[in-house]
């Protein structure tokens, strides 16, 4: 009896040994891992917006001297921006496309400030693969829906940016602007 | 063989060349020659010893002192930025200083930066935006260099990283100014040239700033007294931050990456000496 | 290559099986740094350096592929984007000072590296192809550190890379158009900062390939070791893997605690404070130094200070400049023919009393003097203290070494590894290794040995 247990006693000793020796390896490799892998953080994070493009920049633009049926481009953290003055036919249409059926529902009062439904302020970046859309210049094709037309893909946005036809999902986008005044706007 | 051969005698012909041509008239000069003249002025130098106490942000385990950066920084606006530029500062960095966004944005404002008229495109100033840079005071180099008696003022964005132990430097050089020792400077005939200022811890004690600083030149928000010492000590501390925004971050990143390396390395020589373990043989 | 009882690599699973037949890379893998490679026994802690070199190596070109992400060589921006990178980029800062001080790191453990083989005479045969494939390694990273201290393009780096680039106008005839050629113009501009940021990218990916033929030369003998013995017996070696990953594994970690001591505590100690300042053509800084690696061969430069003449007639036949330049060269080029001049049978300076004497308190307080002056200013008594530590360093080499090579009698060496590690216990030594084995002496050089079959296969 007393032999047995001590021969048990020896195993289960030697068996712990190994085990603790083990255990020291794995947590040796495991502590490199984790130090590696840690690593990476700064490598791929650099790759992120750095601090200046990540600083928000905004943009004052005079929308006064534009004429009902005219639009402008302007810049607005390195992306265009379009301005269009809408005429009362173009706002009449788009109010009368309110209800109809689209991708990206919206209204128009939803996409201007109250008090300027005249005008229109939309990045100039077809929410498709991000081209910059025509129909913004005099001349320039402006679609089948008489807003703006992407000719990369064939998108074809509404007087009111809203995407009618072709692969683009979402309407054009709104970017947060204020009027400061009466004729200017402050985007961002 | 011939190798060897050939490189004992090139080495001896090196070593005659240098013993015979440079070697033996350097040391006879050295030992016996004139001692070399130096400069008269560099009897005036004194090497200073920064500020007493030091700085908030000295030592492994140092922090920003907010309060003195925000002094710091208007020592630099109303003084400094007269003719200094700091050109890889944005006003947006201010946050860092603890001012809320809300006072980034009047401050940004309340400084005028070269800007393009929208309209006819002829150049222009505006109120500065958080995203632009602190402004330079001349738009050139030659215009700097005409206003200021053809000594162009250095930027100061890394002026703490640009002079060994520069922050120390800054805050001795801004309470350096003074007169010499008139009894010394009339013996070796030392004598400040026209349009320079001496300046004990200015390596040739010969500088073309004035005096920037004066008693109460400043209005502390805080209350603090605008002695030139604290104006010297805030904006050298200032000057750190702009020099090393990311001084503090880089510290506390040290600690907490040391303490793991050495855990790790605990456990890599326990790992090393456990695998070596059965190898080792027994001494004898 | 490898020896006779080297650990077989054997594929277990389908795949590795349909590896191994295909591309056998994790074989090539188990030979070069596994347990198929083994390794003398006996190795200390100055064989850690080797790995580390190459771990130098990786952390260079990642940090410096990313870096080169945000960088422009453009003399308008350049300093400006480095300063981008330390204030916008995220942990901008952290890359850019793990790469600053990463290019020190590397040149520690690389001088350490090659101090070891001055010690142990790792360039003797049959490793002489290893040595000179490290010389051209170390010119490599020379040449590389100086183009990336230019980057920045720093006062110092501007006036840096007009002096180095100045050392090729003293040779005669073509010297003045070849530093116009080598700049792209007549001062550092454009032109110079782009090429030198093209070639500072294509230099270290060259570096990474002579060191896969340094390794490959390595492995043809094996690894040297402290006792200068060769390897003869099983006994004498442990694999690779376990035994040495582990050691270098522990070695890895100190230095890294170094490394990060400086990358985040004194990130500038290193560096010069009128890098902070932006190249100005128009004025030179009070004194100019290089980076503290390449001090020891700028003192070697500046100690050649008169023109080499005919006495008494002022015909120069080599000019101060010249000379100098030759001999900045030559102390780096002797190295290659290093294992030509000392030819003492006995490797491992341990042996050697006379050569370790001459390399304790000859070499090393030389490599000293000369560390010390090249970073001091040119004045006395620096000049004449790297002027007698230059003369010393050619006469060592050329002179002392070849000459103790033939008149020293070495100690004993133990009959073998594994008798040196044992103490005496091994079969066939003499007890405790304490008396003259002439076997041993002569055993330890290939072609001699007593017993061919234990030579390394190739």
């Amino acid at each position: 009896m007393a032999t047995n247990t001590a021969a048990t006693t020896e195993v289960s000793a030697a068996e712990e040994g190994v085990r603790r020796r083990d255990w020291i390896h794995i947590a040796a490799l495991g502590t490199a891992g984790v130090g590696g892998a840690s690593l990476l953080f700064p490598l791929v994070s650099q790759m992120a917006p750095s601090a200046d493009v990540l600083a928000a920049s905004t943009t004052e633009v005079d929308v006064g001297a534009i004429q009902p049926g005219q639009s402008i481009k302007a810049s607005f953290r390195k992306q265009p921006l379009f301005v269009k003055r809408l005429t009362a036919e173009e706002i009449a249409k788009a109010k009368a496309d309110d209800g109809a059926s689209m991708r990206d529902p919206a209204k128009l009062a939803d996409r201007t400030k109250a008090g300027h439904e005249d005008v229109l302020v939309t990045m100039g970046v077809c929410t498709h693969l991000g081209c910059v859309p025509l129909g913004a210049a005099e001349g320039e094709n402006k679609g089948e829906f008489g807003g703006y037309f992407c000719p990369c893909h064939g998108s074809h946005y509404d007087v009111a940016g809203r995407i009618r036809k072709g692969p683009a999902p979402l309407n054009l986008q709104v970017p947060e602007y204020e009027f400061t005044s009466d004729t200017v706007i402050r985007v961002g | 063989m011939t190798i060897r051969l050939g490189g004992i005698i090139v080495g001896l012909a090196i070593t005659a060349v240098l013993v015979l041509w440079s070697l033996l008239p350097g040391v006879y000069n050295y030992a016996f020659g004139p001692a070399p003249e130096k400069q008269p002025s560099y009897a005036f130098y004194e090497h200073g010893d920064g500020p007493d106490g030091g700085f908030a942000f000295d030592g492994a385990f140092g922090k920003w002192d907010y309060a003195q950066l925000q002094r710091g920084y208007q020592v630099y606006k109303e003084v400094c930025s007269a003719c200094h530029s700091l050109k890889f500062v944005a006003f947006r960095n201010l946050k860092q200083l603890g001012y809320t966004e809300a006072e980034v944005d009047a401050e940004a404002a309340a400084w005028t930066v070269p800007g393009i008229d929208p309209a006819t495109g002829e150049v222009t100033t505006r109120p500065g935006e958080p995203t632009d840079y602190f402004p330079s005071p001349y738009p050139n180099a030659v215009a700097a260099a005409a206003a200021n008696n053809n000594a162009i003022p250095p930027d100061l964005s890394l002026m703490a990283k640009a002079r060994h132990d520069g922050s120390n430097y800054i805050y001795d050089l801004l309470t350096g100014y003074g007169e010499p020792d008139p009894a010394k400077a009339a013996k070796v005939g030392f004598e400040t040239p026209d349009g320079l200022y001496f300046n004990k811890h200015f390596p040739n004690v010969n500088i073309a700033m004035p005096q920037p600083l004066s008693d109460g030149q400043v209005t502390y928000a805080d209350g603090t007294e605008a002695s030139i010492s604290q104006m010297s000590k805030d904006v050298a501390a200032f000057l750190t931050w702009t020099a090393e925004p990311s001084l503090v971050e880089r510290r506390q990143t040290g600690w907490f990456v040391i303490i793991f390396l050495m855990f790790a390395t605990t456990l890599a020589f326990l790992s090393y000496k456990q695998i070596w373990a059965g190898l080792k043989p027994k001494k004898k | 290559m490898s020896f006779a009882w080297a650990k077989q690599y054997e594929p277990q699973t389908a795949l590795t099986k349909w590896l191994d037949e295909k591309l056998p890379l994790p074989r090539l893998v188990y030979n070069a740094v596994g347990a198929g490679y083994p390794v003398p026994r006996n190795l200390n802690y100055m064989w850690n350096f080797g790995v580390l070199a190459g771990f130098f190596l990786v952390v260079q070109i990642v940090t410096g592929v990313v870096l080169a992400m945000h960088y422009a060589a453009n003399q308008a921006v350049a300093f400006g984007t480095v300063e981008h990178i330390m204030r916008n980029v995220n942990y901008g800062w952290m890359l850019r000072y793990a790469h600053a001080n990463g290019a020190s790191f590397f040149f520690i453990v690389i001088y350490l590296h090659i101090f070891r083989g001055f010690f142990y005479s790792s360039y003797k045969a049959p490793r002489e192809m290893i040595w000179l494939l490290g010389v051209v390694i170390f010119l490599l990273m020379m040449a590389t550190a100086f183009m990336g201290y230019v980057l920045p393009w720093g006062q110092m780096s501007f006036w840096g890379a007009q002096v180095i680039t100045g050392l090729f106008s003293a040779i005669p005839l073509v010297g003045e158009p070849l530093q116009v050629w080598l700049l792209g113009g007549f001062a550092p501009d454009n032109a110079a900062l782009n090429r030198f940021f093209s070639l500072h990218f294509l230099l270290p990916f060259v570096i990474a390939g002579v060191v896969i033929l340094h390794i490959w030369a390595l492995h043809i003998p094996g690894s040297s070791n402290p006792t200068g013995v060769e390897v003869k017996q099983e006994s004498d070696t442990v694999p690779f893997h376990p035994y040495y990953t582990a050691k270098d594994g522990f070695g890895l970690g100190v230095i890294l605690i170094l490394f990060t001591a400086m990358v985040f505590f004194l990130p500038n100690a290193l560096g010069h404070p009128d890098n902070y300042i932006e190249a100005n053509p128009l004025s030179t800084p009070a004194h100019i130094v290089p980076e503290w690696y390449f001090w020891p061969f700028y003192a070697i430069l500046r100690a050649f200070t008169g023109d080499l003449s005919i006495p008494f007639t002022g015909i120069v036949l080599i000019p101060a400049k010249l000379l100098g330049v030759i001999a900045m060269f030559g102390s780096i080029l002797l190295w290659f023919i290093l294992p030509w001049l000392d030819k003492s049978p006995v490797r491992s300076g341990h042996y050697r009393p006379m050569f370790r004497k001459f390399f304790w308190f000859g070499l090393i307080p030389c490599m000293i003097a000369l560390f010390i002056c090249g970073g001091a200013p040119a004045e006395e008594p620096y000049v004449v203290i790297s002027q007698i530590a230059t003369a010393y360093y050619f006469l060592h080499f050329l002179v002392i070494l070849p000459i103790i090579s033939q008149i020293e009698v070495p100690k004993p060496l133990p009959f073998s590894i594994t008798e040196a590690v044992l103490g005496g216990a091994a079969p066939g030594g003499t007890s405790g290794g304490g008396k003259i084995n002439p076997e041993g002496v002569v055993g330890g050089l290939p072609g001699t040995a007593t017993d061919g079959s234990l030579q390394p296969a190739e």
